[in-house]
């Protein structure tokens, strides 16, 4: 795989979706494989950037977690929550078999 | 008026529902709004509250209880009610408002032209062969058209700043951490701001006051105090530092009559008493990259929630879970969607995450402590919000790198954390048609009220010619 110093980088689109749990046609792996390839390499500059001895910043504000006092509170009723389920079976969210026996 | 009698929140529900019925099918503002339900919150408002009977339009990706919360995606499109208000929902009803109307935006704010929406299109009140900009191009577009007294959007790059200007409206992102995000759908949590876009300054003052300040239900949410931001909006810029950053204006991609009426306004704020001063941000031409680094990094983490198991759109044929979750998410989900999840999970796999990520995460510092530098000589930095007036609807179908270079002025303030205002300074023409620019007005971290007052003189200098 290429790095900064040998062109734009290459991505395996096709490979990358599957890791997201996206299905792709073959349309949309080929019009992504241009477009993302394009992206790449325009966000690639960045590699010209001096960045030596700079701390990374995850957070934009200068206070980060403002904890609330842990206390016992009324979360969702059921029925609210289970009503944007696409399947329920005894107030449950039903899902397809996951384990096989 | 409402206070004096001259009119009643009833009345201003069907008068916003008169101009929805007349408007809303050409520009496409709205993806939906209950009538029904907007009369009877208004017949129990009290006016003596701030906001009292005032309906405010609500960005289609903020959660108010029992209203839908689509995205603009088909993965939420059917039937989805949102079991709980967002925090900014409950503290406008408290406020007295009417929460009316769900405004179209580009899907899960992903997008500058509101074309990404899965939905509908919205059109440019000023020309409708012409984008209203975006993500919050449903809340601009129907405040400019009079189909809404006001509207909340979220600004994760410029989504609130970059429509108003296109479309003549007032648009706020405030700073990080000074609106709860609690209920609002999560596009890159470290940029996402939620934000009025008015009519007036006056009133995008009004509307972060009922929302801004601490709640427990967002860790990122600062318990700090709130001015008040109506306070200062008369007292003019006599004295000001503003700092006009010359990378902002050496930028070729800045149209020269856009880079006209900015420069003009920036004159005239001058002959008023504001101190111009010439400061430099050197990074400027390192945001776009960095925030199109950054932001599908989050949005590829904070999108993996759309599985099909516990809500919106499910795809199951039988072949197990796997298939479920991904023949829900490719027929759920749009292309720019899909292409931000694929190019987020590849800036954060194994081997690339320290050349692409934590790169990025290094500029972010620089472009941070660079406006930290400039806000030590002066109170706010002015200049464009976009290069450009809005552009022709479907001139960028096959190459979205164009629209995000587009975003150059807006993105620094997101991923700086700082508040940032646009406010109309005039009209370009294009094709016959004259076509919104606006003014940005940048402060430091919890600085609104400075903006505010920056934006408020603009007002009274543009009003007064």
């Amino acid at each position: 795989m290429s790095d900064s110093k040998s062109g734009p980088p290459e991505i395996d689109v096709g490979y990358v979706a599957s890791l997201a749990r996206l299905e792709l046609t073959d349309e949309e792996t080929a019009q992504f494989q241009k477009q993302l390839g394009d992206i790449l390499a325009f966000v690639d500059t960045l590699s010209s950037l001096e960045v030596e001895g700079v701390d990374p910043t995850a957070h934009p504000a200068p206070v980060i977690d403002c904890f609330r006092e842990d206390e016992a509170g009324q979360g969702l009723a059921r029925e609210q929550f289970l009503r944007n389920a696409p399947d329920t079976a005894m107030d449950q969210v039903r899902v397809p078999k996951v384990v096989d026996s | 008026m409402l206070l004096a009698g001259e009119t009643t929140p009833r009345e201003i529900v069907e008068s916003v529902a008169t101009a929805i019925s007349a408007e809303n099918e050409s520009i496409g503002g709205y993806l939906s709004s209950d009538f029904e339900r907007a009369l009877v919150d208004a017949e129990a408002a009290n006016i003596e509250k701030p906001l009292g009977g005032i309906p405010i339009a609500l960005k289609d990706n903020i959660n108010a209880e029992d209203h839908p919360c689509s995205c603009a995606s088909r993965f939420l499109e059917n039937g989805y009610l949102s079991p709980y208000d967002a925090t900014v929902s409950a503290r406008l009803k408290e406020a007295g408002a009417v929460l009316y109307g769900r405004t179209n935006l580009d899907e899960f704010a992903m997008g500058s032209s509101t074309e990404n929406s899965a939905l509908q299109q919205t059109r440019n009140p000023h020309d409708h062969d012409r984008i209203p900009g975006g993500s919050s191009g449903g809340s601009a577009a129907v405040v400019a058209a009079d189909m809404a007294v006001a509207a909340l959007g979220s600004d994760t790059g410029g989504s609130i700043r970059q429509p108003a200007s296109h479309c003549g409206v007032v648009g706020l992102k405030p700073s990080y951490g000074r609106v709860s995000r609690y209920g609002l759908v999560a596009f890159a949590s470290s940029l996402d701001q939620i934000g009025p876009l008015t009519k007036t300054v006056e009133d995008a003052a009004l509307l972060l006051q009922a929302c801004a300040g601490g709640d427990k239900r967002d860790s990122t949410c600062l318990d700090v105090d709130v001015p008040d931001f109506t306070a200062g909006l008369q007292e003019g810029v006599s004295g000001m530092k503003l700092g006009v950053p010359r990378e902002f204006f050496a930028d070729e991609g800045l149209e020269p009559e856009v880079r006209e009426r900015i420069e003009g306004a920036l004159g005239k704020l001058e002959a008023e008493g504001a101190e111009l001063i010439e400061i430099s941000l050197p990074s400027t031409s390192f945001s776009v990259a960095t925030y199109y680094i950054l932001a599908p990094a989050e949005a590829s983490s904070n999108l993996s929630r759309y599985d099909g198991v516990r809500y919106g759109n499910r795809i199951d044929d039988g072949g197990g879970v796997i298939a479920m979750y991904r023949g829900s998410r490719a027929r759920g989900f749009g292309p720019e969607v899909k292409r931000r999840i694929i190019l987020g999970t590849y800036v954060l796999s194994s081997g690339y995450s320290g050349k692409y990520y934590l790169r990025a995460q290094k500029a972010r510092t620089l472009i941070q402590q660079e406006y930290r530098e400039a806000f030590r000589q002066v109170d706010a930095v002015v200049g464009p919000v976009s290069p450009a007036p809005a552009r022709r609807i479907g001139e960028f179908a096959d190459d979205p790198l164009q629209d995000y270079l587009a975003d150059i002025y807006t993105i620094s303030a997101n991923l700086a954390g700082i508040p940032g205002l646009s406010v109309p300074c005039g009209t370009v023409e294009r094709e016959g048609r004259q076509l919104p620019v606006g003014l940005q007005i940048l402060g430091p971290h919890l600085a609104e009220a400075t903006v505010l007052r920056v934006g408020g003189a603009w007002e009274m200098i543009r009003d007064a010619e």
